[in-house]
């Protein structure tokens, strides 16, 4: 009897093991989405599993960062990824995005000539553009003294201490303290890049802390009075709070691009191409602006929104704002060792 | 001793104000009319609607479900009998196998999560090479390490829980029942199992709680299909939490209340029942 | 019933997901990122006692804290009438079927510096509490997420004292005092052990409390770890190696304490 029930506890473990391993097989009819957190129109995932009867699993992230760490685990399996600009030239020097067949993709016609054959992706071969956008400042304007505005200034500001939010990723943040240094945010200069952090090192006792998302809660209840995010999610917190107000500093901003890409090795590469398709539709790119408020490279979306919201001139800044902004671009090893170690340094 | 009950009482009051007034805001908050978790904008229960049309949430809620039902039954079943095990061995052996049992009880729920999800992509990397071609299928991790994980980090509470009540057994009574021509396993069933009841069923409710609360050891080993409510909640607690959640919340909350409340009356009940009945046997 | 093989299956899933993972851990611990064996991630390791001082530190005070709110409420407790007794047990496990983040984010509500508790004290004219973004948040959110890992172990041991030890501790003239020194603390002991292993490991390796209430200025160890797998700064050989001596140093905290214990390897949960 004993050995009965050893060997039935046996069996129960193994089918366990089994039972447990088998979800692993490519069923046909899904597709594994990992997207920016709060970064679309959820709609949006079951009209497209109405329309192609592809299943959507979906999870997301908050940082490029975190994405990239996902990804390099090797527990991940991706088939759609959102990465920005700087993070899809990392991805693609250390070969891990998959060539996009844009056979499937009829609706990348309707992307913004400007942003083809971008820096990040040259010849274009592994990216069709999400979503763009600034990044500026967002304050509260019964809290912040207006002449104190203007610049990054405003963020190392003492007046304000405690009540000042800093960005939550190394890229960031070290690139907000290069600008206001007055250098690129491309710089590859070790020298450059530790005078900016020693000034996010002196700016730490002023800041409440360093966030991503919580951002949003912080400034619509009043609980800080200074952050710096992204245009886009600027109209969204304005919308629960109207003191706020964004500017863009006069050093400059940085201008981005959040690209759909497919990692390499994805099982599901033709449902992922089938998804992009449809995320760059005019229903689908309309429903996730209006959602996210973030500007479209869809030219059709373009036409179809708003336009109060397509002449804001933050959302779709004219050619002299451009000229100001300046990308993300890829950085050798090295210099992401350095952007990793000077960033553990800040928060340890 | 009056005063002295009055002190005590306000005690408990305080601290147990201070373990649910953050519920009551959550709690409330499901009721907000406004989006945002920061400001309140009115009285709504539509939340509560929208929560059944959120096919993202629900999902996630089917797979806390099976995963926390699946590993508690699987663990109770298998931490009783290797409990069982354990107490027949000798002494070194039985001390050798609880230290390693207690691993994952008094190892971080982080370490514990790291340490599967680097063992499951090295195993199923080694596989996915090898066998794996031949056989023409890749393993990924998923909904089956994600019950394998919950599994590990359940059976410990319910050997835990099952030790000291067998230690309490007398060992003369399963004998006895043998010696009277019981085969192993209904002595088991008649005579052992009825004793380590409550230790089993024990562990078993914290087996299950624990897999529903539990987050970081899902965050690491549940791969790219599977979310677990905590995880869908660590997504939006960097944004901001939909009121669906809370809504939800507060369901699961006042279920698990009115369970415990129905529990507690019957107990109260029998007791008072079994009490009457001494009474009415004494002479 | 004397079958010892129906514990077989469990030791062997025991050595392939318990053992075997740590094994992983120590074999990445003393690897690099290029594949040689190397002790460099220990020598880096040093520009972290920081983060490993903050972690043990914060972890303590919360676990004192637990123990001098917990042990008075778990006496009081298990004093009180049996069916009273039985809920309170229960209140003080329910909390745990609301997502421990969940409850933690309610606190950075209530914390905030146009929160609700600075709303209420503000009403009733008294100075603003801005404790958010501060260590103190983080101790505070410690506590509350493991008070009851306290309260439960030792409310157990204490409700189990038979009532006539301390009757008979009465009878011989014992005073409350010399009854609760000499015969209920030393008695409820195991629980107070237990009590400390359970809020001391979990409050050491925390990561996401920091990140809500202390605004991600005061990293924690587990905050680091994240950081390695799966965070801001890729490199699992450095996580696993902090993940290896935060293991090491926790179990020699807790083999110090089972010492004073020699509980007879019964574990006292919940």
């Amino acid at each position: 009897m004993k050995k009965t029930l050893a060997i039935l506890l046996s069996v129960t473990m193994l089918v366990t093991l089994l039972v447990g391993c088998d979800d692993s097989s490519e069923r046909k009819g899904e597709v594994n989405v990992y997207n920016w957190g709060e970064y679309i129109d959820m709609s949006v995932l079951e009209d497209f599993e109405a329309e192609t009867g592809i299943h959507v699993n979906y999870q997301t992230y908050d940082s490029n960062e975190t994405m990239y760490s996902t990804l390099a685990g090797g527990g991940a399996d991706y088939d759609v990824i959102i990465p920005s600009d700087y993070m899809i030239a990392r991805l693609i020097s250390e070969d891990m995005l998959e060539p996009l067949n844009f056979d499937n993709i009829p609706n990348f016609s309707d992307i913004d000539p400007e942003l083809l054959n971008p820096e990040y992706d040259p010849e274009n071969l592994y990216t069709v553009p999400y979503m763009w956008g600034l990044l500026g400042v967002i304050y509260n304007t019964t809290m912040v003294d207006e002449a104190d505005t203007g610049s990054w200034d405003l963020l190392w500001n003492e007046k304000y201490a405690g009540d000042i939010l800093m960005f939550g990723n190394s890229r960031d943040a070290i690139g907000i303290a290069l600008k206001r240094l007055g250098y690129s945010f491309n710089t590859t200069d070790a020298a450059q890049i530790q005078e900016a952090s020693e000034l996010l090192v002196q700016q730490k006792p002023l800041v409440q802390g360093y966030f991503m998302d919580q951002q949003f809660a912080k400034l619509e209840g009043g609980n800080a009075a200074i952050g710096t995010y992204y245009y886009g999610d600027y109209l969204t917190m304005q919308e629960n709070n109207p003191d706020l107000s964004f500017y863009l500093p006069v050093e400059g901003v940085n201008r981005y691009v959040d690209a759909m890409c497919i990692p390499k090795g994805a099982s599901n590469k033709e449902n992922a191409e089938a998804f992009i398709n449809y995320m760059c539709s005019t229903a689908a790119g309309q429903k996730n602006c209006e959602e996210i408020w973030y500007s479209t490279p869809l030219l059709s979306v373009r036409d179809a929104l708003d336009s109060e919201v397509t002449n804001d001139p933050f959302a779709y800044p004219n050619a002299d704002v451009l000229a100001k902004c300046e990308s993300y671009a890829g950085l050798p090893q090295d210099i992401l060792d350095l952007y990793d170690s000077e960033w553990t340094r800040l928060l340890r | 001793m009056k005063k002295n009950g009055f002190f005590s009482g306000a005690f408990i009051a305080l601290v147990f104000l201070f373990l649910y007034a953050p519920i009551a805001v959550l709690i409330a908050f499901s009721f907000n009319a406004s989006k945002s978790s920061a400001v309140w904008m009115g009285f709504t229960t539509d939340w509560y609607v929208q929560l059944f049309q959120d096919s993202y949430i629900m999902a996630a809620l089917r797979t806390t479900l099976l995963v926390s039902v699946l590993a508690t039954l699987i663990a109770t079943i298998v931490g009783t009998a290797a409990a069982i095990g354990f107490h027949n061995m000798g002494r070194k052996a039985r001390t050798a196998c609880l230290t390693v049992n207690n691993i994952p009880l008094t190892n971080a729920d982080i370490i514990t999560g790291v340490s599967m999800m680097l063992l499951f992509v090295a195993a199923f990397g080694a596989f996915n090479a090898t066998l794996g071609e031949v056989l023409g299928f890749r393993l990924r991790l998923g909904f089956g390490t994600l019950l394998i994980a919950h599994i590990t980090f359940d059976i410990p509470y319910v050997i835990l829980s099952v030790m000291p009540k067998l230690r309490q057994l007398d060992p003369n009574i399963a004998e006895a029942a043998q010696d009277l021509g019981a085969t192993n396993f209904y002595a088991f069933r008649k005579v052992i199992l009825p004793e380590i009841l409550p230790g089993v069923v024990n562990g078993m409710l914290i087996a299950f709680t624990m897999s529903i609360d539990d987050f970081v050891i899902s965050y690491f080993t549940a791969g790219s299909r599977s979310n677990t409510l905590s995880m869908v909640v660590y997504s939006m607690v960097r944004r901001q939490i939909s009121p669906k959640i809370n809504a939800l919340s507060t369901i699961m909350f006042v279920a698990v209340l009115a369970l415990l409340i129905i529990i507690n009356l019957r107990q109260t009940r029998q007791e008072a029942a079994r009490r009457r009945k001494r009474a009415a046997l004494r002479p | 019933m004397k079958s010892k093989a129906i514990g077989v299956p469990y030791v062997v899933w025991m050595a392939l997901f318990v053992v075997a993972p740590l094994v992983m851990v120590v074999v990445y611990a003393f690897t690099t990122r290029d594949g040689g064996a190397s002790i460099a991630n220990f020598a880096e390791m040093g520009e972290y006692l920081g983060v490993f001082g903050r972690s043990f530190l914060l972890a303590a005070v919360a676990t004192v804290i637990c123990l001098l709110i917990g042990y008075p409420l778990a006496y009081c407790l298990a004093r009180l009438r049996p069916s009273l007794r039985r809920a309170a047990n229960m209140l003080i496990m329910l909390p745990m079927w609301m997502n421990f983040l969940l409850r933690t984010y309610s606190w950075v509500f209530l914390l905030e510096r146009n929160g609700f508790l600075n709303s209420l004290l503000s009403a009733v004219g008294l100075p603003k509490l801005d404790i958010i973004g501060t260590p103190a948040a983080v101790i505070l959110g410690m506590v509350y997420n493991f008070l009851p890992f306290m309260v439960l172990p030792i409310f157990s041991v204490i409700e189990k004292i038979d009532p006539k030890v301390i009757e008979a501790a009465q009878d011989l003239g014992a005073n409350n005092f010399k009854v609760f020194s000499r015969v209920t603390l030393p008695l409820s002991l195991p629980g107070v052990l237990s009590g400390i292993t359970m809020t001391f490991i979990p409050s050491v390796s925390t990561f996401a409390i920091s990140q809500l209430l202390g605004g991600g200025k005061y990293l924690l160890l587990g905050d680091l770890i994240e950081m390695q797998f799966l965070g801001a700064a890729y490199n699992p050989h450095l996580g696993s190696a902090i993940s290896l001596v935060m293991m090491v140093i926790v179990l020699v905290c807790m083999a110090v304490m089972n010492r004073f214990g020699e509980g007879e390897e019964e574990a006292v949960v919940l």
